[in-house]
């Protein structure tokens, strides 16, 4: 028996120590977008469906969720482009993730300590990133269009055609990265909401779900750029 | 027929099933534009604006008779001009009253999302109920016809009425009564049709208009404003009068197969993550492990 197999005297200690995971601003950012996109979700599902149009009396009315929703989405926007800006460069798909995506089911069952070590981010949450800012950039560039839709001269009809398709598609592929992301964050992974909150998570929660990421940060230096 | 404008039988953005549909029988009732005794008179525009309250619009000059590119919020009414070269040379004036054609399937009401901000009543008329309308402009989307107008200051869309008012206490619209030359008719969607067509047959047996014709458009099961053509082959001479109207495919892609998939895909959703919640429960964090070389566990 080794030393290295024997945990150290401090380890439970050691585990329970909080490291730094999100600074003030990426967690006032993560808030604003959050609630933006609910009020956007609220108010868009209003006009998805007669069933659902109450959601538009509990934000004041129809033509209130109507004039709202387009500058909900603009905030939304604003607060995803600067995600991009600050997390570009640790959302980069890398061969990792290629290995990480192979073992996926193993993340699906629960089971993490068969997956490859992953660092500030695993495929997963780069996919839903992507998949958000894609979604996102077809939702302005439609929603624009039916913003303004009375400015579309009649020959630009196929515009409004198109953008109603393209927004209510979009939409949906970002409710269904949505209800993920919320799932697993404020459900599934424990330790996960706190982090966007407070902007600190355990040693041990860092070792278990974001390895590189944590050897890269322990000594204290933070490799982020 | 008192009675008939005020018996809903379609509701736009409405969940469940429309309170009082089916109770009588009804009239439908009709508007028929002879556009071959038409002079442009424009008396049909001044009745429309003085029935319904509105000012005259600055007009526009583009070297013709048309004062203005399309109907307005406030201007529900437009003849629709067009100095049309026939294949012997010869010159034809063709004039179109254009307005809301009172879709027997109404593409506006389709696209609306707003409960009872579009309503077709039994008679067949379409009308928008502004107090309703949330502004949104999707009816503009729907419908085939260029009809429905935003109004910037209201916020909400405009459109012709077919004078609901007037034919619910048994009066004809506005522009109806005006008309000088009796090119306009109105009536029960039967008799309208009957009538349209007796002058269609007129004008290719004696008229030698061998392509005349009654305007009904099947695309959206018919109108309630229906037009005695010359040349009913080619409707588009007619300021633009689409050849074969319907609803838009991509309006129907959307109100129908995708709201089902998304729905089917939203609740399937919320469905599977329970499941996943019950099947695997939270993940949790472990306690650190010395690396054992590969960055996974010993």
């Amino acid at each position: 028996m080794t030393s290295d197999a024997v945990p150290r005297a401090s380890a439970a200690n050691h585990n329970e120590e909080l490291i730094p995971r999100y600074t003030f601003g990426e967690r006032a950012n993560h808030w604003i977008g959050a609630l933006s996109y609910t009020f956007a979700l609220l108010t868009g599902l209003a006009f998805w469906s007669p069933y659902l149009y109450w959601l538009a009396a509990i934000v004041g009315g129809g033509p209130t969720a109507r004039f709202l929703h387009p500058w909900f989405g603009l905030i939304f926007t604003v607060s995803l482009f600067w995600t991009f800006k600050e997390w570009r460069r640790d959302m980069e798909v890398d061969d990792g993730d290629r290995a990480w995506a192979k073992a996926m089911p193993y993340y699906i069952q629960n089971e993490d300590d068969k997956l490859p070590p992953v660092g500030r981010f695993n495929f997963g949450q780069k996919l839903f990133f992507w998949g958000i800012f894609c979604g996102v950039i077809l939702l302005l560039l439609t929603g624009v269009a039916l913003w303004y839709t009375e400015a579309l001269p009649w020959s630009w009809r196929f515009v409004r055609y198109a953008a109603i398709l393209i927004h209510a598609s979009a939409a949906l592929i970002t409710i269904g990265l949505f209800l993920i992301h919320v799932y697993m964050s404020v459900f599934l992974e424990e330790g996960s909401f706190g982090s966007m909150v407070t902007g600190y998570v355990t040693r041990a929660w860092a070792w278990t779900f974001h390895r590189t990421w944590y050897e890269e940060i322990k000594g204290g230096s933070r490799s982020k750029q | 027929m008192s009675q008939a404008s005020t018996e809903l039988i379609r509701i736009s953005g409405h969940p469940g099933t429309v309170p009082g549909a089916g109770l009588n029988r009804e009239f439908q009732v009709c508007k028929l534009v002879d556009t071959t005794t038409c002079i442009g008179c424009k008396a049909c525009e001044v009745a429309c604006l003085e029935w319904n309250g509105y000012t005259f619009s600055e007009t526009t000059f583009d070297n013709s008779y048309q004062t203005m590119p399309e109907t307005a919020w406030n201007y529900w009414n437009l003849i629709k001009f067009n100095e049309h070269e026939r294949a012997d040379g010869s010159m034809m004036l063709l004039m179109r009253k254009d307005q809301c054609m009172h879709c027997e399937d109404p593409g506006c009401l389709a696209a609306c999302p707003a409960d009872a901000a579009i309503v077709q009543y039994a008679n067949g008329i379409v009308d928008f109920q502004q107090a309703n309308c949330i502004g949104c402009g999707y009816c503009m989307t729907g419908c085939p016809f260029n009809i429905p107008k935003f109004s910037p200051e209201a916020r909400k869309v405009f459109k012709c009425t077919l004078c609901n008012d007037r034919v619910s206490v048994g009066l004809e619209p506005a522009c109806i009564k005006a008309c000088p030359t009796g090119c306009l008719h109105f009536g029960t969607k039967k008799e309208m049709k009957e009538m349209a067509q007796t002058r269609a047959d007129q004008l290719r047996d004696v008229s030698g208009f061998a392509d005349a014709g009654v305007y009904d458009p099947p695309g959206v099961s018919g109108t309630h404003v229906i037009y005695v053509l010359h040349d009913a082959k080619n409707p588009e001479l007619y300021g633009g009068l689409p050849k074969d109207p319907h609803i838009p495919y991509s309006v129907r892609l959307w109100k129908g197969p995708l709201k089902w998939l998304g729905n089917l895909a939203m609740v399937g959703g919320l469905l599977g993550l329970a499941w996943h919640y019950m099947r695997f429960g939270p993940k949790k964090e472990e306690p650190i492990q010395p690396d054992n070389g590969n960055g996974r566990r010993p």
